[in-house]
């Protein structure tokens, strides 16, 4: 594997990541397995009723009526008329379960079909079938099911159809809401720009993305549905005599429940493992298909990142005089046997009032490198596995919770791309502030408010004392962006970790923010560690620069002097490859291949696979980062010289 | 320059699109925003018209009333003559086709990519199962993809290959204009100048016309011939690319590229912000850009600047009672 071409080929073709199956999921599930084997052994008995030895189940013979448990010829006893339990029961189960399947089938293809159709139309269609469903909705179930009986008169046949009917919202409502959802889908517009029509975008694009949906409300549903069924027939207006079914069976057990209640238990019990063995299946099902479980991923997050027992600690002195000085710092992703390397052993420095510029492809590690200062990597599947995070110091890697969480929002700030996801929807910008103030500092209410109301005007939100009452959703993205830097600076922080600030953003609004965090770190040396992917916003607003790459730094070094000249080949094809405004004539050289998998790392340089300056020995042994050339440290055995392109 | 009309491919009058408006139930009112409001635009065959505008400002908007993804609320649009809204939303599919902005969720994660590129053939142009076959191989080619990507599943795929995907979906129809709803802002930038030089190799080939539709200047810049600038639901300057942005004439057009990072350069700290957009439902009366405008005189607050030559230079129009005098850009 030392020629590029043949790596660049495995890294095209890396093998797709093995994720357990459904069914293999299903069965791990203890309780879904165990409702599998007993729905199996129920709906066996039920399907081979007509070739078992059973008795005539309408025969009915009154010299042994009411036989026992175990009576010779009758295992389960006879009931009031005589007639053999044991066969009624399973034929009963025969026709319960016939019924409450079909009713069930009914229910999700005509609430489904309703629900497709509502979602996906929309407008006045929506409102007027949702109006009619809600309508259904608001009579009590059983009350409807009743009336529904009365209208078509006692019988079998009629007891589905209203069971059916009964349960058609259920299924119109849920399927609508998925509809909604995907109608808005960008691949449903590519449908009808490929001339597709309403119905065959409903058929063709809908209907395969909300199957899996339907077959979950039904897995979930057919219990009760067979339960209503039994109901019905219990009330006497589903199964008529002589036929039997598990509800009738009840119900002629009911009129000798004192004398013998075997007759009533039996199909009590059948109705019992039937309708628990379909909602532990149906649950199973649920859960296998939720993605989240699939990626281990459905545990409550942790306070803070879990922490490799014992840590590899560097030795050497963390600087006291520098705010954030970070050394050899590691983090994992550990997934079942995979360990992703997301972060392979980061060093960072950051003056008081500097900014550093964390520079690379998504994926690269920058945000687990960020998120790992503060302990904010959800654990599992995180773990920091080595390095010192040294802030002003102390080391952040072995300091105590409390510390930790004093540290949060106060002397170390957080502010993220999407201010939505950090901002709460339903509380006031201003009351937000407020409350990060007081958990840090000892000031009343009106104190904080006032204080609030400042740092509004600090970050040059026109109207501030108006602005204090709007929710998060009321502002522009610019504005909102401004709100979180605001609560970033309300405990007077020393380090902002910014993750990716402006992308979200406009360029004219990109432009105001990044002048505020310029000015604010320079007023209040205050030091900053930007994550980017744009070079352009780094040479605003960065001193330093480091280049991630694959989980590493390759390089570091002044801003302009990277930019200018970098000395890693990687940073030269990042800086070619995208266009600058007042050169359109440029060539645009693509960067080719892809980056490495951090769970499966080749040796030496893990850019050898893309790098046009590639030599046999850069995949041998570990490349260390060193210094090239006035400030510049790069991770490359050949690097550039000043000047030098790349071929 | 006014006897090419022969070459114009695409003619947009007048095009507004309102949102909301009419009456609940109730009888309320239900607010109302103009998202484009009364934009004319000449589209001249085998160019790469950039246009550039903050989000929200109507680029989306517009982009799907070109490729009859939406309806205007009023005006009209005509490709080679013919009136879209009488042509039916297939007949303009076959000529105007559309890239969108996520590449992995403009397709069904449910279809095969073979699926998802046989779709505009069938039912756009009718085609038979061996001219498809064909075609999908020229065309899984052309977008520099192996032809075995045709079994899987989009999930599989990296941001820039869904994006060649999704480009070689809107060339399957054959079309002759291709709008492209910011097609690379959602890739990182490693695989942005893949992208950028397929679509220049494509358009060069299969002798394309591009509306090219980003908030990248740089972008935009690159790869356009020419640039419009689009605020608050308007055209407020049209220009040869070169000309826009060596001598922008819209103080608007201005804020952008003065706002725009560029690498190696370190702006002088300017004080005071760039300004906010004026509420859409309760527009400013006069020029939009009034309350944000250095330049701004009493006629902008009450008049509203039409979109035209304001000096020599015929092909360079601006919607501006006070431009920028050429003088200040020598
Ligand atoms: N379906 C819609 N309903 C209501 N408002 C809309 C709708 N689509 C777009 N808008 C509004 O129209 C304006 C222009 O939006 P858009 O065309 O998406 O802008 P851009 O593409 O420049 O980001 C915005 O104010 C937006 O909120
Ligand atoms: S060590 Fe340098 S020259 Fe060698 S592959 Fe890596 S980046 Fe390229
Ligand atoms: S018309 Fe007036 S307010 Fe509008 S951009 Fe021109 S000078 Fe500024
Ligand atoms: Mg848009």
């Amino acid at each position: 594997m030392t020629s590029a071409a043949a790596a660049a080929v495995t890294a095209e073709s890396q093998p797709r990541r093995e994720r357990p199956s459904t069914l293999a999921l299903l069965l791990n599930n203890r309780l879904a397995a165990a409702g599998l084997v007993v729905l199996g052994l129920v709906v066996g008995a039920a399907l081979a009723a007509p070739i078992l030895p059973l008795a005539d189940p309408n025969a009915t013979d009154p010299a042994h009526r009411l036989a026992p448990l175990f009576a010779p010829a009758h295992l389960l006893g006879t009931d009031a008329l005589g007639r053999d339990i044991l066969s009624r029961l399973i034929w009963g189960t025969r026709v319960s379960l016939a019924v409450g399947v079909s009713a069930s089938l009914i229910a999700a293809v005509v609430g489904s079909a309703i629900g497709l159709v509502a979602g996906y139309a929309g407008g006045r269609s929506d409102q007027i079938l949702m109006r009619l469903i809600d309508l259904l909705m608001a009579f009590p179930y059983i009350l409807l099911a009743l009336a529904i009986v009365a209208i078509l008169g006692p019988g079998l046949i009629n007891a589905l159809y209203a069971i059916a009917i009964v349960n058609v919202p259920f299924f119109a409502r849920n399927i609508r809401g998925i509809t909604v959802g995907l109608a808005r889908r960008e691949f449903i517009d590519a449908a009808r720009l490929s001339g597709k029509g309403p119905l065959r975008i409903l058929w063709s694009e809908i209907l395969p993305n909300v199957l899996p949906t339907i077959v979950i409300t039904l897995s979930t549903t057919v219990g009760w549905m067979i339960l209503e069924t039994a109901g019905l027939s219990f009330l006497g207006l589903g199964a008529q005599p002589p036929q039997a079914d598990l509800g009738s069976m009840l119900g002629d057990g009911r009129k000798v429940m004192f004398t013998a209640p075997t007759i009533s238990l039996v199909p009590g019990l059948m109705i019992f493992l039937i309708v628990i063995s379909i909602n532990l299946i149906g649950d199973g099902i649920r859960d296998a298909l939720d993605p989240r479980l699939r990626s281990g991923a459905l545990a409550r997050p942790s306070f803070r990142t879990a922490i490799a027992e014992p840590l590899d600690r560097p030795t050497a002195p963390l600087d006291a005089a520098a705010t954030l000085d970070v050394k050899g710092l590691r983090t994992d992703f550990r997934m079942g046997p995979e360990i992703y390397h997301a972060c392979g052993g980061v060093d960072l420095t950051i003056a008081p009032g500097q900014c550093l510029g964390l520079v690379g492809e998504s994926g690269s590690g920058k945000s687990v490198t960020a998120m790992s200062l503060m302990g904010l990597v959800p654990s599992p599947p995180g773990i920091v596995t080595g390095g010192t995070i040294g802030f002003r110091g102390e080391d952040l890697a072995t300091a105590k919770n409390e510390r930790i969480r004093t540290l949060r929002g106060s002397a170390i700030a957080h502010v993220f791309q999407d201010p939505l996801a950090t901002l709460h929807p339903l509380f006031c910008v201003g009351d937000q502030i407020v409350e990060a103030i007081r958990a840090h500092q000892p000031l009343s209410r009106s104190e904080a408010e006032g204080k609030a109301e400042e740092l509004l005007t600090l970050v040059r939100i026109p109207n501030p004392a108006e602005r204090m009452r709007a929710l998060p959703h009321e502002l522009s993205g610019g504005l909102r962006q401004r709100v979180s830097i605001a609560m970033a600076l309300a405990n007077d922080p020393e380090l902002i970790i910014a993750d990716e600030p402006t992308t979200a953003l406009d360029v004219t609004v990109q432009a105001d923010i990044l002048r505020l965090l310029d000015t604010l770190r320079h007023d209040r040396k205050l030091a900053v560690l930007f994550i980017t992917h744009d070079f352009g916003v780094v040479s605003e607003i960065a001193d330093r620069v480091a280049v991630m790459y694959a989980g590493k730094i390759v390089e570091t070094g002044p801003t302009t002097a990277v930019l200018a000249d970098p000395a890693h080949p990687y940073t030269r094809m990042l800086i070619d490859c995208v266009p600058v405004m007042g050169e359109p004539e440029r060539r645009l050289d693509a960067v080719r291949g892809r980056p490495p998998a951090v769970n499966q790392l080749p040796a030496g340089c893990s850019f050898a696979a893309r790098c046009p300056r590639v030599e046999p020995d850069c995949s041998t042994g570990e490349i260390v980062l060193d210094e090239k050339r006035n400030g510049l440290q790069a991770r490359c055995l050949h690097p550039l010289e000043p000047g030098e392109t790349l071929a | 320059m006014t006897a090419v009309s022969d070459a114009r491919l695409l003619e947009v009058r007048d095009l507004s699109r309102r949102f909301g408006g009419g009456r609940t139930l109730f009888g309320v009112k239900k607010p109302q925003l103009t998202a484009v409001g009364a934009l004319s635009l000449d589209l001249q065959k085998g160019e790469t018209l950039g246009i550039v505008g903050e989000s929200g400002c109507g680029k989306s908007t517009l982009a799907r009333l070109l490729v009859g993804l939406d309806r205007p609320s009023a005006g009209t649009i005509r490709l080679d003559g013919e009136d879209l809204a009488a042509a039916g939303r297939r007949a303009v599919a076959a000529k105007v086709q559309y890239v969108f902005q996520d590449p992995v969720s403009s397709l069904n994660p449910r279809h095969t990519i073979r699926a998802i590129l046989e779709a505009p053939m069938r039912h756009l142009l009718g085609l038979g199962k061996a001219e498809r076959a064909r075609r999908l191989d020229q065309l899984i080619e052309d977008v520099n993809l192996r032809p075995e990507f045709l079994e899987r599943y989009p999930h599989e795929f990296s941001g820039g290959q869904a994006q060649r995907i999704g480009i070689a979906r809107a060339l399957a129809a054959d079309p002759d204009v291709v709008v492209l709803d910011e097609p690379v802002s959602a890739l990182d930038v490693s695989v942005q100048a893949q992208v950028l030089n397929l679509l220049e190799r494509l358009k060069r080939e299969r002798g394309l016309t591009y509306v090219f539709i980003s908030h990248d200047l740089a972008v935009v810049e690159s790869v356009s011939t020419r640039v419009a600038v689009m605020y608050f639901g308007a055209l407020v300057e049209t220009a040869p690319a070169r000309a826009i942005f060596a001598a922008p004439r819209h103080p608007y057009t201005r804020l952008l590229i003065d706002s725009a990072q560029i690498p190696g350069r370190q702006r002088a700290p300017k004080s005071g912000g760039s300004g906010e957009l004026p509420d859409p439902y309760n527009p400013p009366p006069g020029c939009a850009f009034a309350p944000r405008c250095s330049r701004a005189e009493e006629i902008c607050g009450e008049a509203m600047p039409g979109l035209e030559a304001r000096s020599g230079d015929s092909q360079h129009h601006v919607a501006c009672f006070n431009p920028i005098p050429l003088a200040a850009h020598s």
